[in-house]
């Protein structure tokens, strides 16, 4: 591993932590304003963060070590999941370590950690959010990895920083497959980072809640730690689909003086998404909890119809 | 043949397929009607390209005859019939959309299997497209043992039409224009003859869902 | 030529005429002279025909040769007869009030379409129209199954058309295969679906392509003629109908659509050169006697155990066209004759029974031949005729047709026997009941029109004793033709 590599790495994922609340802010930024609202300012969950860290932490009486390493186990999966994917550049080493379906492995720990403590501490709400947290990542896991599949195939290679240089560099055509993989995408991450239709993440309603119920028992530096990694996932998900789908920009391997042009591209890239995002959760209502497995399962018919289309018609 | 337009008859035809799988699970009545216009829309789109690929120009005739027919004909048809029959916002149940689903993913392995050896054999520079009409075809008629309501069958059948028109275009560049307007002829007469059925079973049953049809046995 | 014309366009004329006027006390009239210039036109046709070899004619779209233009003949016939049938018949019911003006209207100038239409099926030359004429017949009866607007009635017409709709839709996939191998050799455009050249070329068609065409046709067009797995709607839709309807459905449809799916089997057979088609026929064509066989015992309603029948005959029929050769072939087409002619007096003899007692349920009708002599012995001698008891006509072909079955296919003959015995024994009894006994039926305002009953059964019997030399020419001439 050369020095270039080594901070190139150290580059992204810097960058990806540093920012990804900003990323969080933008889109409740652009939420309010589609509400006709003047919101909290793209900073806020700066704000948050740091207002968090400087209080005391409580714990319930009858919390275990789970609880208490929970949020810290949860966070550093956050960082080595966006730090294999391609945000800037296809320079990084910690890829080599973990491909694409490692990845959704990474993610699914991060999950079961948080689900596991909720119900650690006995409260009625933090079952109810891992029970239900569960149900939609049982589903949308399946999903994803067909999604992966798709430029896998087209790239003959399940390493994120192949499929991106791969995906870059070849002419612009029309990928049916890969429309099909795209909204796909899109409904998964709907699904796993609690966006409007799946789970509202402005609800205060403990009922209706999915992933804030889980955070409920939490305070001060779990707390902070817990939302910090909710908005890293956030970011990790839209690194992945900028990656996927829209990967030219990204710098080739070795190449620093692309790097600020990539930055560049990546902020533009970034926060279009996120006001795609901000206008998808606007136009759609959260629906009921027992259509969830119905929403999932035409993104699962989707992903696979586009594996189908590339394996059978090759395009 | 172009790269670009070899490209956009496969997005056109991904299209459809995508189509065929959102119209079985549609449950709005007003919603399938306008997804099968859509889907004659971009049926009549696709027969265009080819035609202005290959430069047969009773292709653009065929065209022309798609786009009256199924995308503004029919649905102003069907519009009418749902306005008079006063279930313009009707919303069917429907059960197992999962497993309707799944089903339809295996209907279009199968199509896609059944068609491969044909499709090597015929001359056209579309025929990679064959498997998806076939699809399609497929789906439309799991749509339309699957459903509950009149209407919802009948646009079923009038889909798989669509797809059998799309598997003449992508296996043989289309029928002769004499079948063709045969054909839709008989579709249009077709259609008008459901519209008639969807009173009669109204006025003699008070409602067009399916199962008071089911009575008829050896008694 | 000039025959031709007259053939498909006096019942044109007559179904825009009688659009109209379908109304009127005439109309029952002129329903029967179109019918009757129809048939007149087609024997001339005929004998210009079997005097002269077969005939294309106008740029090649209509093709007359000894197969299509002995069912030309018989369709004309049998319509002509109905319709002679259907002055009396429809009279009565309107009389009843089960028919409106405007219901009258509709039933006459449909009738003379849905000739028009399968006249245009067995004339046609192109097998692309002769499936946009199969789907046309479809349409013009369905509104004539649902005529009575009975909540059974318009259940049996919705799932007539809706199955029959999906079936026909299939034979149309195995069209353009046909056309996509016909294209290969025959080159793009019109005449690579016209049959003249496709059975010229038809030993070097591609013979996956016509494999895979020749299953979705006889799905397609056999899901029309009722063979079994695909025959659910055919009970509902001749029973629900009006009789006159079941007549020309049980007695031409059927066979017109059995036509479809010769014609092609002709072009299977020699692009694949092996016997797959006849044996897919021979296959549905015995599961279809066995299945209706079995089925006949079960039924209490008159109409309804004679479809059953005409699924077992279409079997039959079926089964000798799949075995192929000159003398199945033959009888196949005997047996189809035989079969138009009594069916349809066994009808025309069930409607007035029907209308008599009032009921279409075979416990309630009983002792016809009190009231009137002439349709109990119409019932009883049809009934006799189509379970294949000599003299008549069909024994004869089904005699041809198991020997020939205990030559080559010795593995049917149990079955077919098997099945024969059983439906002679479920529709006898039940026949001799409704014939003998105390008596239900009452007089009809008019006098029953068994002209036609008896005509038909006459000419069943002289099939049955001799059959006239031209008469077995012609047949012969089809049977070389069909291979």
């Amino acid at each position: 591993m050369s020095w270039s590599e080594l901070a190139s790495q150290l580059f992204q994922t810097v960058l990806a932590i540093a920012g990804a609340p900003l990323l969080l802010g933008w889109v409740n930024q652009c939420r309010a304003w589609l509400q006709n609202r003047s919101g909290p300012g793209v900073l806020q969950p700066y704000r948050l963060l740091i207002k968090l860290l400087q209080k005391d932490a409580v714990l319930a009486q009858n919390a275990s070590w789970l609880f208490r390493v929970a949020p810290y186990v949860v966070f550093a999966c956050m960082v080595l999941a966006v730090s294999i994917v391609p945000l800037v550049a296809t320079d990084l080493p910690f890829a080599l370590a973990a491909d694409v379906i490692a990845l959704v492995g990474l993610l699914a720990l991060a999950r079961v950690f948080m689900a596991l403590a909720a119900m650690d501490v006995g409260t009625a709400f933090g079952s109810l959010g891992a029970r239900r947290e569960m149900l939609i990542a049982c589903l949308a896991e399946p999903a994803l990895l067909m999604v992966f599949f798709t430029p896998a195939l087209i790239s003959q290679s399940t390493e994120l920083t192949v499929i991106v240089d791969q995906l870059a560099h070849r002419e612009l055509r029309l990928y049916p497959s890969m429309a099909f993989a795209a909204v796909a995408f899109v409904m998964v991450l709907l699904a796993e980072n609690a966006r409007i239709p799946v789970d509202n993440p402005a609800t205060h309603l403990e009922l209706t809640m999915v992933h804030e119920a889980m955070l409920l028992e939490y305070s001060a530096r779990h707390l902070a730690l817990m939302e910090w990694a909710h908005a890293l996932k956030l970011m990790t998900y839209a690194a992945i689909g900028i990656a996927l789908f829209a990967p030219w920009g990204i710098a080739e391997a070795g190449v620093w003086s692309m790097v600020p042009l990539a930055v560049a591209v990546l902020a533009a890239k970034l926060a279009l998404a996120g006001a795609g995002l901000a206008l998808l959760e606007t136009l759609s209502a959260k629906m009921r909890i027992f259509r969830a497995p119905e929403f999932l399962g035409m993104a699962f018919m989707l992903a696979v119809l586009g594996m189908l289309t590339r394996i059978l018609v090759q395009t | 043949m172009s790269v670009a337009a070899a490209d956009v008859i496969n997005l056109l035809a991904s299209l459809l397929l995508l189509i065929a799988f959102a119209m079985l699970a549609q449950r709005r009545l007003l919603r399938l009607i306008h997804l099968f216009a859509l889907q004659g829309f971009v049926l009549a789109l696709n027969t265009a390209v080819v035609a202005a690929t290959i430069g047969q120009a009773h292709l653009y005739f065929s065209a022309v005859l798609t786009l009256v027919l199924k995308v503004i004909l029919l649905p102003w048809i069907l519009h009418r019939l749902i306005d008079r029959l006063h279930v313009r916002w009707d919303v069917e149940t429907q059960v197992n959309l999962s497993t309707i689903q799944l089903v339809g993913i295996v209907l279009v392995i199968i199509a896609f299997n059944l068609a491969s050896p044909i499709s090597q054999l015929a001359g056209t520079v579309t025929r990679g497209t064959l498997g998806i009409a076939m699809a399609s075809v497929l789906l439309s008629f799991l749509m339309m043992i699957t459903r509950r309501k009149a209407i919802p069958q009948v646009i079923g059948f009038l889909s798989m039409e669509n797809g059998l028109f799309f598997a003449a275009t992508s296996a043989t560049y289309g029928m002769p224009m004499v079948v063709e307007l045969g054909i839709a002829l008989d579709v249009l007469v077709g259609v008008f003859i459901f519209g008639i059925f969807f009173f009669q079973i109204r006025e003699t049953f008070d409602s067009l869902d399916i199962h008071h049809l089911e009575r008829l046995k050896d008694k | 030529m000039i025959e031709l014309l007259l053939v498909l366009g006096c019942p044109l004329a007559g179904a825009l005429v009688l659009a109209f006027c379908g109304h009127r006390p005439a109309a029952f009239g002129l329903n029967m002279i179109a019918s009757l210039a129809t048939f007149l036109a087609a024997a001339v046709l005929t004998v210009r025909v079997i005097a002269g070899g077969p005939l294309v004619v106008l740029h090649e779209l209509f093709f007359v040769d000894a197969f299509n233009v002995f069912l030309v003949a018989l369709t004309a016939f049998v319509a002509f007869t109905t319709a002679v049938f259907s002055r009396v018949y429809m009279r009565v019911e309107q009389d009843r009030g089960k028919l409106s003006v405007g219901r009258l209207r509709l039933y006459h100038s449909m009738y003379q379409m849905f000739t028009f239409t399968m006249l245009v099926a067995l004339l046609t030359n192109n097998v692309g129209i002769l499936w946009v004429a199969m789907e046309a017949a479809t349409l013009t009866t369905v509104l004539l199954v649902s005529l009575y607007r009975t909540p059974a009635s318009i259940e049996a017409a919705w799932k007539y058309f809706i199955l029959c709709g999906v079936g026909i839709a299939l034979a149309l996939f195995g069209t353009i295969l046909l056309y996509l191998a016909a294209e290969r050799v025959l080159g793009a455009g019109g005449t690579a679906l016209l049959w003249t050249h496709l059975d010229a070329v038809k030993g070097e068609l591609e013979p996956t392509v016509l494999a895979i065409a020749f299953v979705f046709l006889l799905v397609g067009y056999g899901t029309k003629v009722g063979l079994v797995p695909l025959h659910n709607w055919l009970p509902d839709a001749h029973a629900e109908g009006p009789t006159p309807i079941s007549a020309v459905l049980s007695g031409l449809l059927l066979n017109v659509a059995l036509y479809a799916v010769v014609r092609n089997k002709v072009l299977a057979d020699g692009a694949l050169g092996t016997h797959i088609a006849g044996h897919l026929m021979m296959g549905f064509g015995l599961l279809s006697v066995v299945v209706a066989a079995f089925f006949l015992s079960r039924q209490k309603d008159i109409k309804r155990l004679f479809a059953y029948s005409s699924i077992e005959h279409m079997g039959i029929i079926a089964f000798a066209f799949g075995m192929g050769g000159p003398v199945a072939t033959f009888a196949g087409l005997l047996h189809m004759t035989a079969h138009s002619l009594t069916k349809s007096a066994i009808f025309f003899a069930v409607g007035h029974a029907a209308q008599k007692t009032g009921t279409q349920v075979i416990a309630d009708i009983r002792g016809l031949i009190r009231t009137s002599p002439t349709v109990g012995w119409g019932l009883m001698l049809g009934s006799i005729a189509i379970l294949g008891l000599p003299p008549f006509g069909v024994f004869a072909s089904e005699f041809l047709i198991l020997t020939t079955a205990m030559r080559e296919h010795p593995w049917a003959t149990p079955f077919l026997l098997t099945a024969l015995g059983v439906a002679f024994a479920a529709v006898f009894s039940k026949v001799q009941g409704m014939v003998f006994g105390e008596t239900t039926a009452q007089r009809l305002p008019l006098a029953p029109a068994l002209f036609p009953v008896f005509i038909h059964l006459a000419l069943v019997l002289v099939l049955g004793v001799y059959i006239p030399p031209y008469l077995a020419q012609w047949y012969r001439q089809a049977a070389a033709m069909i291979g």
